[in-house]
């Protein structure tokens, strides 16, 4: 008869939320579609900005006043915007591929108060965003203000605002990041999670952009990605944007919501 | 050890367990056996702490399941071996669940060797045969070296030589005193591997006995006889607390007699003898026995009701 010859395991084995962070990093680098969300993300704020400062540089603005408001950091960063759906898909996509098979069972089990788990996704899906897509909205500055330096429209990392923008994109992203982890893990659905990333992202802000007259710029600039952009402006529109800092704080403040109500659902309740 | 304590779970008004109590005692392999939807993987996710009792309680080794600090060594269990991320390596799921409780790289390696997935450690697990994921299922219940082991139709879809080792490994961990609580819903299949056994249907404590004492339990065998003067037998047989049935190939069955008695009957008598013997009621007869009123769907009860 075969024998199992496993020896005998004595040492101890508590859980903490370092070793949580420790395992949730070991699935997020052997997690396939993590990777391709975060390639994703690159490729988008790089070929976008690259693209679009181009298309800017062939028709340049005409006129003093077109010259005045055009802001070439938000061209060559113009990737952020379709950037965030794919760091939104890398949050919902860290914890939805757990639900659909059942492998969040096995996790819980192991981290039995569970929200170590949901604390060490949201770290692993912040950190892993900015790691990736702070070099790429510099990459995409730099090599946007090259192209459009040849009408000099460029403007130096070094100007008011400016690297702050550069910075803000990428933590712009990390928040976005994190809003997917929370609604991947209230939905617990990818598909239903994805959806409901496009609505708040895109369909919100053109829904309130059909608002009449002020009432737009008045609400629009609350809605949680319009807050959350006006960290990536140089100089943003008080008429359509909270201040860069402000903004960026009420969008953490909606993903802290949203967090909030996912570690809630966790932690209560069953674990299906 | 396991202790249930009026265990109930509803979900909305589905009731799926309901006012369970036993114990499953360290030392030894206890089967849980119940036909399919009787609450077995309910009861075995409370007891992970995964779901919410909606009344009673669940302790594993003295403590309520989210309370471990430990988990990994308290309680290893395997609800679903296909409960993994398709993409990832076999090697490093292990490697990510053994981080959590800082269980050593090394670990890991002893429990693929010991499940025997050396060779395919490094495939993505998605690619895995059905016995084969349900041994990286086992190697993950026992990366901590639990006190308590918890495994869900571990022989389910397994070959002869999967459902061998398994058997040995049961006994091996039992040997080491831990407590093995295995699911199943073939008698047969539970019978050969578990000391105790703990029956439900319909989210009901049935049976809390020894396999042997359930077997004993069981409707009483049958002798089958065969003699050259079969209704000459049968009128010599019958009596009040005997039961004479024919078979269809001719033979007689006997209920309430020895096969002894039924020889004997048959010498005094002059009838001559070709074929005797006792036929022990199978377990899956006696199974079906005891869980008929609990099976929750019956396709010719349900048509009735239709």
């Amino acid at each position: 008869m075969m024998t199992m010859s496993l020896p005998r395991y004595t040492e101890r084995q508590r859980v903490n939320q370092a070793r949580v962070l420790r395992s949730e990093w070991i699935k997020l680098r052997t997690q396939p579609s993590a990777a391709w969300s975060l390639a994703a993300a690159m490729l988008l704020i790089i070929a976008f900005g690259i693209l679009y400062s181009i298309l800017r540089e062939a028709r340049p603005p005409q006129g003093a006043a077109a010259i005045r408001s055009f802001d070439p950091v938000a061209v060559s960063l113009s990737g952020i915007q379709l950037a965030q759906i794919a760091t939104g898909v890398l949050g919902v996509l860290l914890v939805t591929s757990e639900y659909a098979n059942g492998l969040i069972r096995t996790t819980l089990s192991a981290v039995p108060r569970r929200l170590p788990v949901l604390w060490a996704k949201a770290a692993m899906v912040a950190g892993a965003t900015v790691v990736v897509t702070l070099p790429a909205a510099l990459v995409a500055f730099l090599a946007g203000q090259s192209v459009l330096s040849g009408h000099h429209l460029d403007v130096p990392l070094g100007h008011p605002g400016v690297a702050r923008a550069v910075l803000g994109s990428a933590l712009y992203l990390a928040v976005s990041g994190l809003v997917g982890l929370a609604i991947g893990a209230l939905l617990r659905s990818a598909a239903g999670a994805i959806s409901s990333l496009f609505g708040l992202f895109f369909a919100l802000p053109i829904v309130a952009g059909f608002l009449p007259g002020s009432w737009s710029g008045d609400i629009g600039k609350y809605l949680p990605s319009n807050a959350g952009l006006a960290v990536t402006l140089v100089h943003p529109d008080p008429a359509s944007s909270l201040s860069p800092w402000a903004g960026l704080g009420l969008f953490c403040l909606y993903a802290a919501i949203l967090l909030g109500l996912a570690a809630l659902r966790m932690r209560g309740g069953d674990a299906k | 050890m396991i202790e249930i304590q009026a265990l109930t779970k509803r979900y909305g008004t589905t009731t799926a367990v309901e006012d369970l109590t036993f114990t499953v005692q360290p030392g030894t392999v206890t089967g849980f056996l119940g036909p399919n939807g009787a609450g077995k993987s309910t009861t075995m996710r409370m007891i992970l702490g995964l779901d919410e009792p909606t009344s009673g309680s669940v302790l594993v080794n003295g403590h309520a399941p989210r309370t471990h600090n430990a988990p990994l060594q308290e309680v290893g269990a395997m609800l679903d071996p296909r409960a993994v991320l398709p993409s990832r390596s076999a090697f490093n799921h292990l490697l990510a669940l053994a981080a959590t409780s800082g269980i050593r790289r090394s670990r890991v390696d002893e429990v693929i060797d010991a499940v025997g997935l050396r060779a395919v450690a490094g495939r993505r697990a998605g690619t895995f045969s059905l016995g084969m994921a349900q041994r990286l299922g086992i190697a993950a219940a026992l990366l901590g070296d639990p006190a308590t082991v918890v495994l869900d139709e571990p022989v389910n879809g397994l070959d002869v030589e999967g459902i061998r080792w398994i058997r040995a490994l049961l006994h091996e961990l039992a040997g080491q005193g831990k407590t093995v609580f295995v699911s199943s819903h073939l008698m047969s299949e539970i019978a050969q591997t578990a000391t105790h056994l703990i029956v439900i249907g319909r989210g009901r404590l049935i049976a809390d006995t020894s396999v042997a004492g359930f077997i004993a339990s069981a409707a009483p065998p049958v002798v089958r006889v065969l003699s050259s003067d079969q209704p000459a037998l049968a009128g010599l047989l019958r009596a009040p607390d005997v039961s004479v049935t024919p078979a269809d190939d001719g033979a007689l069955l006997v209920s309430g007699l020895s096969a002894g008695q039924v020889g004997a009957a048959a010498a005094a008598a002059g009838i001559t003898v070709l074929e005797l013997a006792t036929e022990q009621t199978s377990l899956e007869d006696a199974f079906v026995d005891l869980t008929k009123d609990a099976v929750e769907y019956r396709a010719a009860t349900h048509e009735e009701e239709k």
